[in-house]
């Protein structure tokens, strides 16, 4: 025997650790993944793998040469982020762009702030908002989902639900024409319709989340909180006025939302700690999304409204604390 | 709120508390309980009977402290303990195993207890009972409800939510008549007319048991209780038990409750029935490298080294000793520190199992707040001791945290949370204490 060691207590700790619970998340994107592959193809396959090479590639450039701290890509968080990244671009983006967002995203999103665990923004949606702002036209160029498709570029294009709604009123076009334009709800659901790589099919995506939820990855929280918010806030303009506004369904299975509320707003460190900030910060997406989808200029406001929220996760810390023990006397 | 599941690794649930001899020489420390060190009553060269009074607790908070063994006190000297320190200690050399007179040593149940209030508060403290389940707070200060305020429920704490632990849940199982014996007493001394036991729900047949056993014994209810650590702690027994919660640093008689150990109930039992004094304890010596882990009786003063031979002997490639259990227990650096009245288990790790995971950014996952049973946020205080910002660690509730390492045990990055805390009560507590004079 050698010698004793003496450290504090405990002396058990979780098998859990960061590298296993990133490895978690990724497995749970493998559904969302293989639906996006069978509607776009080889193209998505493609977006994806350049948007994960690119993630590490940056990571570890920027830890070796600028940081020179100890390199953490094989914890997985960047893979995640390259991930997201691609889940939130059309399968048709020109590589070269994506290898831009991708760098903007570990760069300016994650690595600015110190790294893993430090950043306040969601680094993919850093990149995506980027992209959208430098690069508007081949952001929201559409490929139409086909089976097992082999084309990388030039597919045939086609608008998201959302597009078709918020494009077709501001050609004031009826609001009865535009709903028999757009796909059923089982297309809706299973991810049969126009959007970016990973973001299409509700039920893929919702399959992960049960995963994470199930894991202990992340908690029902955040995404119900902002699910539930932006369906009631929805839900109310389609009662008050049901033509001229699609119902809370339409809204919840359409665009970001599904992808948004499941692993962008979730992300770690740029949500709060504490479960009653976290379903304030959750119900904040909720509206700010269904703000700008209803009356904003753009038809998504996912990204946007997750950003927004990442910005105010510092104040929501502070002021919404854990309920502590013994803070109201029960006699119960 | 919060808690944890650590695996529960109770490897001597089934083991029979079997009886240590007294080894050769005791070590009994004069600082065995919270408060004052109790005052030698002996001198070198004496001879002691086995359960006469060696040391009297003086202070208001403090206990007496008897001969484990009979034999020739050899000296008080400097000891190292438990906590790694050196402390005053009374060494005797054991000679035979003579008991000292007015001890009954029958084995048969007394249940009746004739005796008012008074002479049982004063028979817990003549026999130096102290709380069993750790803290080892003096018993009969606890039976004394301060003025002004009214005992209702007694709750006794059979819960041993600590992995690897399982004196109290084989103490249940074999002296179950006895315990409830004490409850009663207990309660008579408090003028309480309901006692609730609680005990995990991973330990079906002790619940069985001392339901089974509670029919004739008034207003003594046991409940089974969620596995959760830390279950078995003062403030959160009673939040599961009565839904009360105690404010934040309050006593449990605050919301009318007084908690005590299943284990203390038994010593009670023994002290007013009996008339013995607190000399022994049931110790589970345990670990997943140990040959036979075991529960024993072993008399206060017994170095752990002899705990381990009993067990098997040490294993090859133990890594780690821990006085206590693996979530709250304190790692040994001396394997001939002596047993003493809080001691309710031995841990053995081995070298794997010793190491924390190393230690890596936080990655702001929040389930350290999630996990923590006081509601406090452990990322946010780590730093605010770190950095030596105690007001603001005063005004985020640091003092409420009781250590129970929740909060380490469930972080993914294996930060050293607690650690922090620790140094930042320490610093906190003397900033508060200076400030009130």
């Amino acid at each position: 025997m050698g010698k004793l060691t003496v450290s504090g207590s405990p002396h058990f700790h979780t098998e859990e650790s960061v590298s296993k619970i990133m490895y978690g998340v990724i497995f749970s994107l493998i559904p969302a993944m293989l639906v996006s592959f069978y509607f776009f193809g080889l193209a998505a396959i493609v977006v994806t793998l350049t948007a994960v090479v690119s993630c590490m590639a940056f990571e570890y450039l920027i830890q070796k040469y600028l940081i020179r701290g100890p390199l953490t890509i094989f914890y997985g968080s960047a893979i995640i982020t390259g991930v997201l990244l691609a889940f939130n671009v059309p399968a048709n983006l020109p590589l070269g762009i994506l290898v831009i967002g991708s760098a903007v995203a570990i760069g300016m999103g994650k690595m600015t702030f110190g790294g893993l665990g430090k950043n306040p923004f969601n680094p993919a949606l850093v990149g995506r908002v980027f992209l959208m702002i430098s690069f508007p036209v081949q952001m929201t160029t559409y490929p139409r989902p086909t089976a097992f498709s082999t084309q990388l570029t030039d597919a045939v294009t086609g608008p998201t639900p959302l597009t078709v709604i918020k494009d077709g009123l501001s050609r004031g076009e009826k609001f009865a024409d535009l709903l028999a334009q757009l796909p059923d709800y089982s297309n809706l659901l299973l991810g049969n319709i126009g959007g970016s790589v990973g973001e299409v099919s509700a039920i893929a995506l919702l399959l992960g989340g049960l995963y994470m939820l199930i894991r202990k990855i992340i908690s029902w929280h955040i995404p119900m909180a902002y699910l539930g918010s932006a369906a009631v806030f929805s839900g109310i303009f389609w009662l008050i006025s049901p033509e001229t506004y699609p119902d809370p369904v339409f809204h919840l299975l359409t665009g970001g939302l599904m992808l948004g509320a499941l692993y962008m707003a979730t992300d770690y460190s740029t949500s709060p700690m504490a479960p009653r900030g976290m379903i304030v910060f959750g119900v904040g997406c909720g509206l700010l999304t269904m703000i700008i989808r209803l009356f904003g200029a753009y038809p998504e406001g996912v990204a946007f409204s997750i950003l927004i929220m990442n910005a105010f996760v510092p104040l929501i810390n502070k002021g919404f604390k854990p309920k502590r023990f013994g803070e109201e006397i029960k006699n119960g | 709120m919060g808690g944890v599941h650590p695996p529960e690794n109770k490897f001597a649930e089934k083991a029979s508390i079997e009886v240590l001899p007294p080894p050769k020489t005791v070590f009994i420390p004069l600082s065995q309980h919270l408060g004052v060190p109790a005052v030698p009553v002996v001198e070198k060269g004496d001879e002691v009977k086995t359960g006469q009074l060696i040391a009297k607790g003086e202070a208001f908070i403090s206990a007496n402290i008897h001969a484990s063994v009979s034999g020739k006190v050899v000296k008080i000297d400097l000891v190292t303990d438990s906590s790694g320190y050196r402390k005053k200690a009374i060494v005797i050399q054991v000679e035979g195993d003579e008991w000292a007179d007015g001890i009954d040593l029958d084995i048969p149940l007394v249940k009746e207890c004739q005796l008012g209030r008074e002479q049982i508060v004063q028979k817990i403290n003549e026999n130096g009972i102290v709380g069993l389940g750790g803290a080892t707070f003096p018993s009969h200060v606890k039976m004394m409800v301060p003025t002004g305020k009214k005992a209702e429920y007694l709750i006794i704490n059979g819960v041993e939510c600590e992995p690897c632990l399982t004196a109290d849940h084989r103490l249940m199982l074999e002296k179950g008549e006895e315990i409830l014996a004490g409850i009663s007493i207990q309660m008579k001394a408090l003028e309480v007319d309901k006692a609730i036991v609680g005990i995990e729900a991973n330990k079906p047949d002790a619940v069985e048991h001392l339901k089974n056993l509670a029919g004739p014994y008034p207003g003594i209810s046991v409940e089974a209780l969620e596995v959760k650590y830390p279950q078995g702690a003062e403030k959160q027994l009673i939040k599961s038990l009565l839904g009360r919660e105690v404010p934040s640093g309050k006593l449990p008689i605050e919301v009318g409750c007084v908690v005590h150990n299943v284990g203390t109930s038994f010593a009670v039992y023994e002290a007013v029935q009996k008339n013995k004094p607190l000399i022994e304890r049931v110790v589970t010596v345990t670990g997943s490298s140990l040959k036979k882990p075991v529960n024993l009786w072993v008399r206060i003063g017994t170095p752990v080294i002899d705990l381990i031979e009993a067990a098997g002997g040490l294993p090859e490639d133990t890594g780690k000793v821990i006085n206590g259990g693996p979530m709250m227990g304190k790692a040994l650096n001396d394997l001939n520190v002596p047993v003493t009245k809080g001691t309710s288990g031995i841990l053995v790790l081995t070298d794997e199992q010793a190491h924390r995971p190393p230690e890596q950014h936080c990655i702001r996952c929040g389930r350290c707040v999630t996990v923590c049973p006081m509601g406090l946020e452990p990322y946010l205080l780590a730093i605010l001791s770190d950095k030596k910002r105690l007001e603001e660690c005063e005004q985020e509730r640091l003092m409420d945290c009781m250590e129970c390492g929740s909060c380490l045990y469930i972080c993914p990055s294996g930060r050293p949370l607690l650690d922090q805390m620790r140094v930042g009560k320490t610093r906190l507590g003397k900033l508060i204490r200076e400030r009130s004079g």
